[in-house]
């Protein structure tokens, strides 16, 4: 390939989703930092969580991104300015999990797709458990990979969802 | 000792001892402080806060050293907004202070709050909120090492006046003071070795080489090392806006600016080269044009202190992070030790005749060129270019250039305004000194001349400075004048004075069939005048031959001189190339087409 080739192609890189995990200091604004930056370079945030570590004083921050490779090299140089930032790390290939919370309306088992027994099944393949009862509508909890829940998501359709709350994905390198 | 007087003592121990700014009601402790330090410190009063961000950033771009301007809240720091993006866009430290509502009021709207922090998120290094004054000494040491270190840049610190005004109980040391840390604040200074030995083989291995340097060169102090560099093994030099004044431009191996309205020997030596040493560049629009077609035969190095601009614009062959200095040192001691024993010595030494690096015929093409480039001026000119008082001809732009360069000392500093007048200067002028090139890159901002010289004179009080402005550019920050008077800051001012908004009527000559919209901006203003009423030396100068004796008396006045030059209306700043285009798709004429060399 010439040079003009490989510069080509690596234009052409396909998006994909990339979880970047960034430890930072536990300053007020630091969060309005780093979104405020994706938006300025034009990165779509997919999801965003935030929570406290072990450490006193540092705060754990999970991106869901989409785009190509150059993208993401891009962004994580362009996080690693951020004076707050004190590490910027891939996390594709940890551990990965979002909480999900589905409300839908109670199965009446006078069809089919809206049975009872299927529900029950469902719940217990994805390991998924209930978080309320009424005689109207049920909320379900369940904790998995993005793709898990939206696995979970499609089956519950049939049932009617009223509401549906994620938290964005949390992740942990092995 | 309240937080006020501990702020003044950091700042003095941080090697402070000239700031800029204007006060105002959440300042007052702040400047009342400055009473009992006069012996060590001052503040330049200014009239207008965006002056006193350009002329912080004149001072550090002249010193080296971080510039420091100082407003109240709401509209006063908002006004200093201007100058911090310009430094963010061009890489200059600066430490902004602005001056806060009471801590208690924050959050409430109060009169003249501003929520700066929010405001210059996007635009600064890092900024500080001092919430409690046993903060001040840590915020500022912390403000002043991030400010000058790794990649410099601005620094804003947020000063609530209660803070200004709680006492303050313990003090930090000196010695933690000196050496305070910054979690997550690691630049890399110095070269990855195997990086520099890839380098090596590739320049060594280069048939056609040429370095490209930037402002990364001056912010690095690196000069000498280019020089070095560039004369042991023969390798022409060419630079962006932000790098002019890195390499002496009256150096044969110098082939002046690229980019938009860069020289064409420049630009065709850059398109035609197989191998490209590129320092502390960041490749902007200016200079790439079209990134698709941009240097897309060549091999690329890369050395940037910042690794997020290496790969942004251009993708690279080998990058290497580190400061421009200790790069350039690394890469020649490499080379060397590849290649059989060199002398070093001064000139354009034996190391290039024995071809090291490059080839003699390359360097013979671009010889020719380059001579043929430097015997061109040609450009459309309306009227004649003799200029007679009172009638039609005006004054050619050029020949305020041609007759600055003859009367310039090395260490003469220029600042520019923004506009066709900076391209002329920025094409024409022939620097040898680092440091005496202070002109908005980046964000172009309109206005930064007259008070960038203003902090340029501060910083080299010895040095004459000149300040080449457009009319438009210089209403922008003429309030000034009473700065430079009050202060006998002894400078001059040319301005060329075509009254239009002269680039952007270019651009609509050029672009858009002449439609000229909002870019006339009267042609009966008396600038000599408006000078004298502020008590200081005016001058209007409409024929050629009044130019070498004008621009003599105003360096050897005892007074600030300006000097309105009536120049052509329509001339334009040529070579162009297209906005998006490429090296090969310029306006304007070569006495010798690229055909006959490239």
């Amino acid at each position: 390939m010439t040079i003009k080739d490989e510069k080509m192609a690596v234009k052409n890189d396909v998006k994909r989703k990339h979880i970047i995990a960034m430890l930072v200091e536990d300053n007020p604004g630091v969060l309005t930092k780093i979104t405020g930056m994706f938006a300025r370079r034009n990165f779509n945030i997919d999801a965003i969580t935030v929570g406290r570590t072990n450490n006193p004083g540092i705060s754990k921050v999970v991106v869901t991104a989409i785009g190509t490779t150059k993208t993401l090299e891009q962004l994580e140089k362009q996080i690693n300015k951020l004076v707050e930032v004190v590490k910027v790390s891939e996390a594709n290939s940890g551990i990965i999990r979002e909480v999900c919370l589905i409300k839908i309306y109670s199965p009446d088992g006078k069809s089919p797709e809206k049975s009872r027994e299927l529900l029950f099944e469902y719940m217990k393949t994805f390991k998924a458990t209930f978080s309320d009862i009424t005689k109207d509508a049920m909320i379900i909890e369940i904790v998995g990979t993005p793709e898990k829940i939206d696995s979970f998501k499609e089956l519950m359709k049939p049932y009617g969802i009223i509401d549906i709350s994620r938290t964005g994905s949390t992740a942990m390198i092995k | 000792m309240n937080g006020a007087k501990v702020f003044i003592e950091s700042m003095i121990k941080s090697g402070v001892d000239t700031t800029f700014g204007f006060p105002g009601g959440q300042v007052i402790p702040l400047f009342d402080a400055y009473l009992d330090y006069e012996d060590q410190i001052r503040n330049v009063l200014v009239r207008h806060e965006q002056a006193a961000a350009h002329a912080a950033e004149g001072y550090a771009r002249a010193s080296g050293r971080v510039g420091v301007c100082v407003a109240t809240s709401g509209p006063g720091a908002c006004n200093l907004v201007t100058g911090i993006a310009d430094a963010y866009m061009d890489s200059v430290p600066i430490v902004a202070i602005g001056g806060q509502v009471p801590t208690r009021l924050i959050g409430n709207d109060a009169f003249q709050e501003t929520d700066m922090i929010g405001v210059t998120l996007p635009i600064t290094k890092h900024n500080f909120q001092i919430r409690d004054s046993k903060d001040v000494e840590s915020t500022v040491a912390k403000a002043f090492k991030l400010s000058l270190n790794g990649r410099p840049g601005p620094v804003y610190i947020d000063f609530p006046k209660d803070v200004q005004s709680q006492k303050v109980g313990k003090r930090i040391t000196d010695e933690e003071f000196r050496n305070i840390q910054i979690k997550g604040f690691d630049p890399t200074i110095i070269a990855n070795d195997m990086q520099i030995s890839r380098a090596a083989d590739l320049m060594i291995k280069s048939l056609r080489p040429i370095i490209l340097a930037g402002g990364g060169i001056i912010s690095s102090n690196a000069s000498n090392e280019l020089r070095e560099f560039a004369q042991l093994f023969g390798i022409p030099v060419c630079t962006t806006l932000m790098g002019k004044s890195c390499f002496d431009e009256t150096h044969p191996l110098s082939l002046g600016i690229v980019g938009m309205h860069g020289r064409r020997i420049a630009n065709y030596a850059m398109m035609n080269s197989d191998v490209v040493l590129v320092i502390g560049c960041r490749f902007s629009d200016r200079i790439t044009g079209d990134t698709n077609t941009y240097l897309n035969d060549a091999k690329i190095i890369h050395i940037d202190i910042d690794p997020a601009e290496i790969g942004k614009n251009v993708e690279v062959t080998i990058p290497i992070v580190a400061n421009a200095k200790n790069a350039l040192s690394q890469l020649l001691e490499a080379i060397i030790m590849k290649v059989e024993k060199i002398e070093r010595t001064d000139s354009i030494s034996s190391a290039s005749k024995k071809n090291i690096i490059g080839n003699p015929e390359w360097i013979d093409r671009i010889k020719k060129y380059k001579t043929a480039c430097d015997a061109c001026v040609n450009f459309p000119s309306k009227a004649g270019n003799q200029g007679v008082a009172g009638s039609a001809a005006k004054i050619f732009p050029k020949s305020i250039i041609d007759e600055l360069n003859k009367i310039m000392d090395k260490d003469d500093i220029i600042t520019t305004g923004v506009g066709q007048h900076q391209m002329f200067a920025m094409h024409y002028l022939k620097l040898r000194t680092p440091r005496t090139w202070i002109s908005s890159g980046g964000a172009g901002t309109m206005g930064f001349g007259l008070p960038a010289a203003i902090g340029a004179k501060f910083a080299k009080p010895q040095s004459n400075v000149y300040n080449i402005d457009g009319d438009g550019s210089f209403q922008m920050s003429i309030q000034e004048l009473e700065t430079i008077r009050s202060n006998n800051v002894r400078l001059t001012s040319i301005i060329f004075n075509n009254s239009y908004l002269g680039m952007v009527r270019q651009w609509l000559e050029l672009f858009n069939d002449k439609r000229y919209s909002q870019v006339n901006l009267g042609s009966e203003i008396d600038f000599a005048k408006i000078s004298r009423a502020y008590g200081l030396e005016g001058v209007t100068v409409e024929k050629t031959s009044e130019l070498p004796d004008a621009l003599k008396n105003a360096r050897d006045s005892s007074k600030a001189t300006i000097i309105d030059v009536k120049i052509e209306e329509e001339s334009n700043v040529l070579p162009m190339m297209t906005p998006g285009g490429n090296y090969k798709t310029v306006f304007g004429k070569c006495m010798k087409g690229p055909g006959e060399y490239f």
